[in-house]
This record gives structure tokens, sequence and C-alpha cells, in this order.
């Protein structure tokens, strides 16, 4: 399981990088990927669209379930990971660099964990 | 096994037609078709021989233990279909004038007064084809019934029990309103603090199963239906787990204003491909006369005493072309005449009973998610052996194929990890109850001994193991030519 110190991470398992000034790239962790399985299908939202912190923006689907994906910031969506429509497994094989979507004019952030706070947290939760 | 359009021959067939003793017409050209259809050549012999082929692969009710969670797989009794072919009923029209239909009407009736008896609701539709169609048409009338007291517009939020079944989201969000997700406690019942804390004036319903999605009956269902009257929502109930309590307690005495039935569960009627289903919605007074129209009304005291009535009122329209599956309706009827009062209570008794008896001889073996009673289903968790040994929910239910069972429910609800939702059904003997649980123990013991083997099972079944994922993801939709 890898927890990679270059972003932060929310406590419903997705991962926050910062690429620029209000501007963020979302994806979900490793931990994340690893309790859902395979990924067959990934529904995402279109450029333009405006996210909510904490709120629902993207649902992924397993062999076992279909999951929301929760923005862990408000903003509006300038990219979307269009790659991964045709693509789920990367999410699998590297959830790091399978981001879902960029956010740009970022308003709000919920409180993030660091790499080593988000590690502690999943054990626990395991 | 081939498919059958690879076992065709081109000439085979298997019609003798008399030979042609009227003038031929040509079909215009307009109406030809340009290519013959790909239909398989075959003789008769060999398509009998496909099909039987093809039903020794499936696992069904009548070949053995099915004990699928949620789906309360009970044996469907032989007097329904008995009852469902008499020629009175299979050469129906929906047509007919009424007064040629009487008996067809009476079936409609009884069985409402039956079930609305069993629900504790005043009156009840047939029309919905299925569990889902149920709540979506529920939901309408909830709707409807806000619609009419002017506060649709404020009253948008549906809340859910996040242990519910899928459909009750997705029917809330087909019927416009929006999903709130209430958490469940530590007892896997409904959180009455996060319940009240969503309960306001924007609450159109709450949509709930007792017992619910893990098996448990929620002791505190009079104060939850209270809270959510007392914020002016409507109570919906999801009849998937009525199979435990029905003939002991009623929906309509704990509060519920609306539930659907699925008489293809509860009531013994086919499904799981043997359908079609039939998921009738009974409701209050207060949301009778919102129900889909034609519902079958009393007149007078003629000889022709039942009619359809067509009013519109406040009806929210006809959900399905017709009255339902009528015949499923026949055969939920004969079912509940054949017990009768009696025997309806005891079917729920028996299946509680048995649920009960199954976990306590599996319990030191499988860990249980919840440490108490269960109603008529219970649910096991794998998590530790998943995290110590790798054998997963999946590789035990697998693993139960060799051995004849069809497995449990699994990854259901999705509140426990790696579940198996096991529900035995009142129709199991003590007998098949008791190889069950050799088989479950077996099966432990072979996980205990070759982990990693777990993943190759079932070894003994027409197919193997599956590529569910690679089903999903490049899924082969027809048969290419």
């Amino acid at each position: 399981m890898e927890f990679r110190s270059d972003r932060n991470y929310s406590k419903s398992h997705e991962w926050v990088k910062e690429i620029g000034t209000d501007k963020v790239e979302i994806g979900i962790s490793d931990f994340a990927q690893d309790a859902l399985g395979d990924i067959v299908f990934v529904n995402l939202p279109q450029a333009g669209d405006e996210v909510e912190v904490q709120t629902p923006f993207c649902d992924v689907e397993s062999v076992k379930a279909v999951s929301d994906v929760y923005s862990p910031v408000s903003g509006i969506v300038c990219e979307v990971n269009e790659d991964l429509l045709d693509n789920p497994a990367r999410i699998n094989e590297e959830p790091f660099d399978a981001w879902l979507i960029r956010v740009e004019q970022v308003t709000q952030r919920e409180a993030l964990l660091s790499a080593e706070e988000y590690e502690d947290f999943t054990k626990k939760e395991a | 096994m081939q498919l059958i359009f690879e076992k065709s021959k081109e000439g085979r067939g298997c019609a003798i037609l008399p030979e042609m003793d009227v003038a031929t017409t040509e079909f215009p050209v307009f109406l030809k078709r340009s290519t013959a259809p790909k239909l398989p050549q075959m003789a008769e012999v060999d398509i009998s021989r496909h099909y039987t082929e093809l039903a020794k692969c499936t696992h069904g009710v009548n070949d053995g233990f099915y004990p699928l969670g949620s789906c309360t797989m009970k044996y469907n009794p032989r007097i329904n279909e008995e009852m469902a072919a008499l020629k009175g009923f299979t050469s129906l029209h929906p047509l007919q004038p009424e007064h040629t239909v009487q008996g067809a009407l009476e079936v409609l009736q009884l069985a409402e007064t039956y079930l609305c008896e069993i629900t504790g609701m005043d009156a009840m539709t047939f029309q919905p084809s299925a569990g889902a169609h149920g709540e979506f048409t529920g939901l309408l009338l909830i709707r409807a019934y806000h619609k009419s007291r002017g506060e649709l517009e404020k009253r948008r939020k549906i809340l859910v029990p996040d242990a519910a079944h899928g459909t009750n989201p997705a029917s809330a969000v087909m019927a416009g309103f929006t999903v709130v997700n209430i958490p469940s406690n530590e007892q896997g019942c409904v959180d009455i603090e996060k319940l009240k804390e969503a309960c306001g004036d924007d609450t159109a319903g709450l949509m709930l199963t007792n017992p619910n999605t893990v098996g448990l009956f929620d002791q505190n269902i009079l104060e939850i239906t209270k809270i959510v009257h007392e914020a002016g929502g409507l109570v919906y109930y999801d009849g998937a787990n009525l199979n435990a309590i029905m003939g002991i307690v009623r929906p309509g005495d704990m509060g519920f204003d609306v539930v659907h039935l699925n008489l293809h569960k509860t009531f013994s009627t086919p499904h799981g491909g043997g359908g079609p289903g039939s998921g009738p919605v009974g409701c209050k007074e207060i949301l009778a006369p919102f129900l889909p129209r034609p519902t079958v009304d009393k007149v007078g005291d003629t000889d022709w005493s039942l009619a359809w009535n067509h009013q519109p009122s406040k009806s929210i329209g006809a959900v399905r072309s017709f009255y339902g599956n009528f015949l499923v309706v026949v055969k939920a009827l004969t079912y509940i005449m054949s017990l009768g009062q009696q025997g309806i209570r005891e079917a729920a008794q028996n299946a509680v009973l048995n649920a009960n008896y199954l976990m306590h001889c599996l319990s030191d073996l499988y860990p249980m998610a919840f440490d108490r009673y269960c109603m008529h289903e219970f649910v096991m968790t794998l998590e530790q052996s998943k995290k110590e040994m790798d054998v997963s929910a999946l590789d035990i239910a697998k693993a139960l194929l060799d051995y004849g069972i069809h497995p449990p429910t699994m990854y259901f609800p999705l509140i426990v990890h790696e579940a198996l939702m096991v529900e035995p059904t009142e129709t199991e003997s003590k007998d098949t109850l008791d190889q069950a649980v050799c088989i479950l123990r077996k099966v432990y013991e072979e996980a205990m001994e070759d982990p990693s083997g777990m993943h190759q099972r079932p070894l003994n079944t027409p197919v193997r193991r599956l590529d569910e994922v690679g089903a999903a993801r490049h899924p082969k939709l027809r048969y290419e030519f």
C-alpha cells in the first residue's frame, strides 16, 4: 500500500494534489482502489461543472459495487481525465497518476490529512 | 457447450407443413427482407436435447438449497401453477367485457383484501410488474400526496438508510426527489439522532425495510415513523423482507403509509429468471385516491357485482398496461388461501427459526456481522479471513457451488465488509439445513488447509471461475456470425 507524500488526503479516501494557484487534481487513494477491487466503469462529470466540498462528483463501479467519489474541494471542473472512460483499470494500476478531474477556482477545502496522517487513519479503519 | 447457432446445419428443420391449398400472394417489395434471418436450423430432437442440456447447467430452487439473502428463494408450490393454468384464466383477454371476467375481478379483489389484511393497508394496486416498479409507484403516490397539499415545492427529500437496497435511492431519484443517506448505528439499525437531524419541512418521506437489510428487526420502528410523521413526511415500507413478519406484525401498525410487496418473493411465485414478478403497492386511506386506475370496485347487488373503476380522480395514472401480471396474482392468492391465516404466520415463524438455527450452527466458525438473534436472514463477514489468508467471501461462495449449493448473496449490504447474506427460507427441512451446515463447515476447513486453492473454485461446475472483470470491461453483447 502506497501513501505518497506529495499530496493530501480526505477521510473519504480521495487524494488532492496542488497543481497551481487555487487549482487541484483529484483522484482516489491506493487504499480506496484496493478496497473497491477491479474497477470496470467510471462516470465522470464534464468540464465546466461545479463541484461542492464533500458532495459526490463521480462514481466508480467495481465488480463488487458502485461507489460515489466525494469532492474534497469546491470549485469548477476544468479538465476531466477522459482516458479513464476507456481504461478504468488504470485506477487500479496507478491510482496516483490516474487523476479523475482537475478543479480550478477552488473556494473551499475540507480539512485534509497529510500522507502520514492518512496512513494512520486507514490503519484504524481497516 | 455449443450455442444453438453453432449447432445449426443448413437445411435441417422440424416443421412438416401441409401442402398449400390457397392461391399464393406476393408481398410488396418494400415489405420483404433482403437477406434471410439467421435462425438456427435444427431437428426437433436436437433442439430438445439442447435445452435439456442447458437446463442441466442451471441451479434453481428445485435443484437444491438456495439461500440467496434478501431474495426469499422459497419453494414455489405446484398447486400455484395448476391454478394459474386453469383455462378460465389463461384464455382471458384484457379487453373482455366486465361481465365475462367476474372471476378474474374476484381474484384481484380477494388478493387485495388478504394482502391489505397482512400489511395493515387500506387499498392496493396490482399494476407494478416487480419490486422496484412498486417502489417507484409508491413514491409517485407520496409525491402526489404532497402536491395535493401544495407542499411538493418544499418537500424534495427522501431519507434512505445506508443499508437499503440500491433500488430505494434509485426509485426516489426517478420520482424526482433528492436522496439523503441516514447512517446505521452499531446495531445495524436506524440511528435515531441522525434521523432527527435529517428530518425537517423539506422531508417528503423515509424508505425503510423492517426487518432491515442486515436481517434485524428495528425495535425503534414506532419512534422512527413518529419522527417522520411529525416532520410532515410519509413512511414507505419496502416489502423485500416481509417474509419474516407476515401474520405477526403489520407495516400499517408500525406507522408505514405505503408498502410494496414482492409476490415473487414472499408469496411463492417464481422469480430469478422464472418470473415475471409482481410488485403490488398498498397504501393507507390518505393515499388511496392517488392509486393507479383501474381499481376493482363493488357495484350494487346485481349479478355482475364487480367493475373496473376507471375514474381518474386524483390518480397518478397507469404505471403499466392493463392490470399487471395477473396470473402471478392468481399464484400468490393460491398460496395465501392454501396456507390460511395460521399457515401464513407459521411460514414467517419457520423462516426466522431456520435462519437462527443455521446462524447458530455456523457462528463458531464464520464471524457474524451482528451478535444477536436475527430474523429471516443473517449476515456473515469474511473480513478477517480475507485479511489474514486472502480467502474472500467470493471464494467461499464459489466453493459452495462445488457442493450443489447456490451461494448466499455476496458483498451486500455494503455496510458489512466481505459480506455473505444467508436466507434459508421456511421451506427447508432440518435435514437440508444440517446438510448445508456440514458443507459450509467443510468449505471453511478447506479454506484453512489450502487458502490459495480457494481462488480456483469452483472445480466441478459446467463452467469454472468466470472472468467477471473481463466480462464487465469487454462485454460481448451478441453472437457474431
